[in-house]
């Protein structure tokens, strides 16, 4: 059964408690200067951020079939059947192709270090994997962040809005954009109103790369053929003139 | 025992700036890391070393396994002598291209990973295979040039008898990366401008590739030509520039075949960066292009050698629109090279220039089989590259 986390913004208070859990669970520094940063990071891997009175909450969609995951040369990110997708440090050579791939720009990279790392959300693998939520649901306050089954949250998200259909704007950001993600927005405006990436197609990309990978058989094989093919009727043809004296 | 100081020129001076530059940056790089050396950001994570040494420089080194395919798989014989030249750009290409690749890795003690961990879904993946093995490759095609400077007569016999497979080899191992550098940005429809966005990329990288690599083995022959005074093979070079010319076309009607089935020209109407951009990539195609169908233009020698470097440019620009410009607002981040990217991305190429010079120096690059005979009977012909019967 796959996990996924539904992040509710018209819940959302802008406390910031998930940001605080989510640095304490990754060891990494927080404080009001951290906090004050609207944008992850490497050294922050979920921010609130503010859109007027909205608040928005940015993390790693661990999608369903994931870009990243699927351009990695090396394997370092890997989709578990859990849900988060993780990642791999000692495999990683730092190509950043998983960046450029993100169709949610969330990979950060430790720019500034001589031996760098990506770093990302992981959904709590580890703690997931134990049975346990999220750090960053365990610390929301007001159920803004709710960690579980997905298709459970899928028909949750469903209910909120058919139930208060005034409060929100009718659809589940992370449905179905590329093929589906792990994390789940409601709002109460349009999404690209609290700063989501609405252009993003439905298809999932793996798709779009592995439509033309999977020919690479049919070339090398096709091609040796035909090449050889060639070569053979040129130069016998050289090896007839030559012979006839006619070069 | 006195050397003689070599003679100051303008040329040197810049060379030895470039150089000195790049080991600034170099220091810079090692030190304090992509963030004390580069402009990149999480934003926008690859830049010039992407756009330019690798992406350009997989593709200027086309030249390589176009006319190895031209000249042993086609047995087109008159290209013979400028088939040494093209295959050591292309190796030396491919190790500058790894040079470039050891500054932009983040991690480039590990790049030999996808060698023994394994992503066949990755594209990056396929790039990374295909590229050592090509690179092997170009290495055993170019050693024969160092047995015949040695006069080590075994091993020369011996990578003769290997040579028909291995040219086979190398030419679809290049069709492979070269198309494949296009198919890494089928990954990112959003962000791509829809100018350069189609899903028929790879198909475009390689045929430019093909265009780019002739018009290098112009620009080659015609500079070699000057360094070394030797003469320039014109009706040689005439004819590849007619065969420019049909790939280049090939080139422009399949990009605006894609175009239109994909609507896109509404957006050239758009007063934006992008269509500037996108006008002049394709002026510095289409213009060469339609010069070099004129039998005067191509037997000028200056004026096919601007035409080449007019390709040269296009081509450039082209790659650096996908990998860089094009990208810029889907990501939503305004991206210039920060000087260490530019000094360390000079470096190469000017490393590149003064390693070529040498290797044609001491090594029988160009006067292998430009003989008197040869040359007798392209002149007589003119240009007409498929022999009859």
């Amino acid at each position: 059964m796959p996990k996924a986390i539904l992040y509710d913004s018209t819940l959302c208070i802008g406390c910031k408690a998930c940001e605080g859990a989510c640095a304490e669970r990754w060891g990494l520094p927080y404080n009001d200067r951290v906090a004050a940063e609207e944008t992850i990071s490497a050294h922050k891997l979920t921010t609130i951020e503010t859109h007027g009175d909205k608040f928005s909450r940015r993390l790693c969609m661990n999608c369903l079939q994931p870009a990243c995951a699927s351009v990695c040369p090396v394997g370092a990110l890997q989709k578990t059947a859990l849900g988060p997708v993780v990642y791999d440090a000692s495999r990683c050579m730092g190509c950043r192709y998983c960046m450029q791939a993100c169709p949610f720009q969330v990979p950060s990279y430790e720019w500034d270090k001589r031996l760098p790392k990506m770093r990302k959300c992981d959904m709590c693998f580890e703690r997931q994997s134990a049975g346990k939520i999220t750090a960053c649901s365990e610390a929301c306050p007001v159920g803004a962040t709710k960690n579980g089954n997905r298709d459970e949250l899928v028909a949750e998200a469903q209910k909120r809005i058919a139930d208060n259909p005034a409060q929100y704007h009718q659809k589940i950001y992370g449905l179905n954009e590329v093929g589906g993600t792990s994390v789940l927005y409601l709002s109460a405006v349009p999404f690209e109103q609290i700063g989501l990436r609405t252009q993003v197609p439905n298809e999932p990309l793996p798709e779009t790369t592995w439509r033309v990978l999977e020919l690479v058989p049919d070339i090398v094989s096709t091609g040796t053929v035909l090449l050889g093919g060639i070569w053979w009727i040129t130069n016998r043809r050289a090896e007839v003139s030559k012979k006839e004296g006619r070069h | 025992m006195l050397r003689k100081f070599p003679k100051i020129t303008i040329w040197r001076v810049i060379f030895a700036a470039i150089m000195l530059a790049g080991a600034y940056a170099t220091y810079l790089r090692v030190m304090y890391g992509l963030a004390g050396s580069t402009n990149l950001s999480d934003k926008f994570p690859w830049g010039l070393w992407i756009g330019f040494d690798v992406m350009c420089g997989v593709g200027l080194a086309a030249g390589g396994f176009t006319l190895v395919a031209l000249v042993h798989i086609f047995n087109i014989e008159q290209y013979k002598p400028v088939l040494r030249p093209a295959v050591l750009t292309a190796f030396l290409g491919y190790t500058l291209v790894v040079v470039g690749l050891l500054y932009d890795l983040g991690r480039p003690d590990r790049l030999w990973h996808p060698l023994i961990m394994w992503n066949p879904h990755s594209v990056m993946f396929e790039v990374a295979w295909c590229v050592t093995l090509y690179s092997t490759v170009l290495f055993l095609e170019f050693l024969p040039v160092v047995f015949e400077r040695f006069g080590m007569h075994k091993p020369l016999a011996w990578i003769h008898r290997i040579s028909v497979p291995l040219m086979i080899l190398g030419v679809l191992l290049s069709t492979l990366h070269q198309s494949s550098l296009g198919t890494l940005f089928l990954i990112v429809p959003e962000k791509l401008y829809p100018l350069w966005y189609t899903p028929i990329l790879p198909l475009l990288f390689y045929v430019s590739a093909i265009g780019v690599g002739l018009a290098m083995t112009i620009f080659e022959s015609w500079h070699s030509s000057r360094a070394f005074g030797r003469a320039l093979e014109l009706p040689l070079l005439a004819s590849m520039g007619r065969v420019l010319a049909v790939v280049m076309s090939v080139y422009l009607w399949l990009r605006f075949l894609d175009m239109s089935h994909r609507h896109v020209f509404g957006l050239l109407s758009q007063n934006r960066i992008e269509t500037w951009l996108f006008a002049l990539e394709i002026a510095l195609i289409a213009i060469p292009t339609l010069l070099l169908y004129q039998h005067r233009i191509r037997m000028k020698p200056g004026k096919l050698y601007a035409c080449a470097v007019m390709v040269v440019f296009g081509f450039m620009a082209n790659r650096l629109n996908v990998g860089i410009t094009g990208m810029e607002a889907g990501s939503g981040v305004h991206y210039i090279p920060k000087w260490t990217e530019v000094a360390i991305t000079l470096s190469i190429v000017a490393a590149g220039f003064a390693i070529f010079r040498f290797i044609a120096e001491y090594f029988p690059i160009f006067a292998a089989h430009s003989n008197e005979t040869a040359l007798m009977e392209l002149a007589e012909q003119e240009e007409d590259p498929v022999p009859v019967g």
